[in-house]
Order: C-alpha cells, then sequence, then structure tokens
C-alpha cells in the first residue's frame, strides 16, 4: 500500500473513520511475516516501518475503536473476548516466527504517520526489548491449593458433642496448616522455576469467579525462557508438581512474550527514569 | 498424592490472556487512546468478567 498517499488524507479521515490497532513491533527486515493475518477489526495486517522497526498493525473503525467506544466495549465481556483472541492471533503468529514486542490491548493510532512517531521516538527501549527477548519464550504457571485431606480419626470418648467438636477442630487446623503448606509449596516451587528463568513476573491469582475451581489460586506466574531450556523448564514443573501433594500445578504456554514486554530487573542503561522518580506514574499528567 | 503430571490445557483460558494483554507495563501508548493508557485495564474488564463469569459459575454460598 503507498504510504504517503495514505498519509495525505489521514488526520482528516482520522478524526471519525479508520484508525490503527498496533498488535506488535518487530524488527524491519527480519523473517517473513506469515500472510494472511487478519487483525481485530476484520482486515488485512501490514506492517508500517520506521527506525529500523516494523509495526504490525490493522485498520479499525473508529467508531468502535476510539476512547470513548474503547471505555464501553471494555466492560463488554463478549466484545473483549472477540478482540482479545483475535490480536493474540496476530501476536502468536507474529511470535512463532521470530522476536516481537507485543502491544497491550487498544493502542491505537490515527493513522501510519502516529505509528512513525511513536517507532522514532520510542526506538532505544523497544531496541532494547527486541534484544532482550530474543531466543526466548513465556511460560505460565498456576498454583491452586488441593482440598485437604481428612485428618486422622482421634479416639473415641464416648461423647458425641465432645467428639464433634474435637474433629471439627482438627478439620480446622488441618485446613490452616494444609493451606499453609500450600502457601508455602507455592514460593518453593516459585522460587526454583524463577532460578531457572531468565526474569519472573507474577500477576495477580485469579479469581474462583473466573476459574470456576472450588479451590483458590495461590501463584499466578510467568516466567521468560531461553527456548532451548523450554524442554528443561517444562520438565523441571512437573517435577515440582509431583512433590507436592498440597497443590495442583497447571502450566500455560508457550506464550509470546507478553508479560515482559516492561523493562523491570534488567533496566537498559539510559532507558530508565531517574531514581525516586515515579515509574510510570498512572492516571492524569 | 500428586501424579507428577501438569495440566496443559488446549484452548488459552480468556482469564490467562488477559492478565497478560492487559496488565503488562504500557511501554506503547496509542495517541488514539492516551487516556486509556492511564486507566487500570485490569479492573475494567475484571468487571466485565465477573459479572459474567458469575453466570457460568455461580457462587456456590448458602442462601441467606
Amino acid at each position: 500500500m503507498d504510504e504517503g498517499a495514505r498519509d495525505a488524507g489521514a488526520r482528516d479521515a482520522g478524526a471519525r473513520g479508520e484508525g490503527l490497532w498496533l498488535h506488535a513491533v518487530t524488527r524491519a527486515g527480519g523473517p517473513d511475516r506469515p500472510g494472511g493475518l487478519t487483525g481485530v477489526g476484520g482486515a488485512a495486517v501490514r506492517t508500517v516501518e520506521a527506525a529500523g522497526l516494523a509495526a504490525v498493525v490493522s485498520p479499525v473503525d473508529l467508531g468502535r475503536f476510539d476512547e470513548d467506544a474503547l471505555r464501553r466495549n471494555l466492560e463488554d465481556l463478549a466484545w473483549l473476548e472477540e478482540v482479545a483472541r483475535s490480536h493474540h492471533a496476530v501476536v502468536a503468529a507474529l511470535g512463532a516466527a521470530g522476536t516481537v514486542v507485543p502491544a497491550r490491548l487498544a493502542t491505537v493510532y490515527h493513522d501510519a504517520a502516529g505509528v512513525r512517531s511513536m517507532l522514532a521516538e520510542r526506538r532505544t527501549d523497544l531496541d532494547a526489548t527486541l534484544s532482550r527477548l530474543t531466543g526466548r519464550t513465556e511460560w505460565g504457571v498456576k498454583m491452586f491449593s488441593t482440598p485437604a485431606s481428612a485428618p486422622a480419626p482421634a479416639p473415641a470418648t464416648g461423647r458425641p458433642g465432645t467428639e464433634y467438636l474435637r474433629r471439627r477442630r482438627a478439620q480446622l487446623s488441618a485446613d490452616d496448616e494444609w493451606q499453609q503448606r500450600a502457601a508455602e509449596g507455592a514460593e518453593e516451587i516459585h522460587s526454583a522455576l524463577e532460578a531457572r528463568a531468565e526474569a519472573a513476573r507474577r500477576h495477580p491469582p485469579q479469581d474462583r469467579r473466573l476459574t470456576g475451581r472450588p479451590e483458590p489460586m495461590v501463584l499466578n506466574a510467568a516466567y521468560l525462557v531461553d527456548e532451548r531450556g523450554s524442554a528443561g523448564f517444562t520438565e523441571a514443573v512437573a517435577a515440582h508438581a509431583g512433590r507436592h501433594a498440597e497443590l495442583d500445578v497447571e502450566l500455560t504456554g508457550p506464550w509470546p512474550p507478553y508479560s515482559f514486554t516492561a523493562a523491570g530487573d534488567e533496566p537498559a542503561a539510559g532507558d530508565e527514569p531517574a531514581a525516586g522518580e515515579e515509574p510510570r506514574a498512572r492516571g492524569e499528567p | 498424592m500428586s501424579s507428577g503430571t501438569v495440566a496443559v490445557p488446549e484452548r488459552v483460558a480468556l482469564a490467562d490472556l488477559l492478565d497478560r494483554l492487559l496488565a503488562t507495563g504500557v511501554v506503547i501508548t496509542g495517541e488514539v487512546t492516551l487516556s486509556i493508557a492511564g486507566v487500570d485495564l485490569v479492573y475494567v474488564s475484571l468487571r466485565a468478567l465477573i459479572a459474567s463469569a458469575a453466570t457460568v459459575h455461580p457462587p456456590q454460598e448458602p442462601p441467606p
């Protein structure tokens, strides 16, 4: 497509018409992008290049994807699911072909010129992030506490009320102990997995209403793992799971490195705010 | 006793996907969606998720 021609009228059209949804950033001239990808709006995915980087975008109708519409639509689960899965399909396909920095959901530009400015402005950290993510993949590990096993029955006293209370107390303390073991077991596994990974990040444990499981999720973590070490990593997860009866361990992945796009424990020199500054302040400027 | 096998779901769970698509640090800000970059999307969409999940998995609480 002729970018120049698009840019010419894009500012006028952008007020209401078409915007560009960002899926991910890759290196320009990287491995061939898989063909036939369609973006969140159902239109074909294309790239906008600048500063040695390629932004993979797809056109969206701003009537559905401008700020006001997004604020409303993000609370509509059916809409959110469709958009999240379409976005993920593109990012996962790109991630399978090469290194990507996935964009957060709902990153939309007026036009290709806006995308190119972003690439030029963010060149240094995007470049550093791409280097940091090269050859690495993300694995997800969720841990649930299993139901506590019944405590050994206490010797009968011949008094049913006392026995009931004793059993009840024993059960409650056994439950507490089991929960405690689950929490400690999860930390132990997390430390071991973190040591095998290039980076680790915890997501908040998911609500029971989302998991649909009666047992609480005790840990929800993501690990950035060298691709050559992936088999060893997943074997380690299984080995740890086998040693902890108090935990149900669920592995997800490999994922595109969604959880590791923000420079966290490996800041690139010069990219981080000065000490004492608030990193990534939320809310109004 | 745990068998040592690890469950690997066949389809990506929406909750797992949203953990990743919404919670990750905002490295890139869209010009059309500047103000959304400052919004905690996790919170916004969690309301949608929970409202919907409540109909799928009704809370197992005894009636009052």
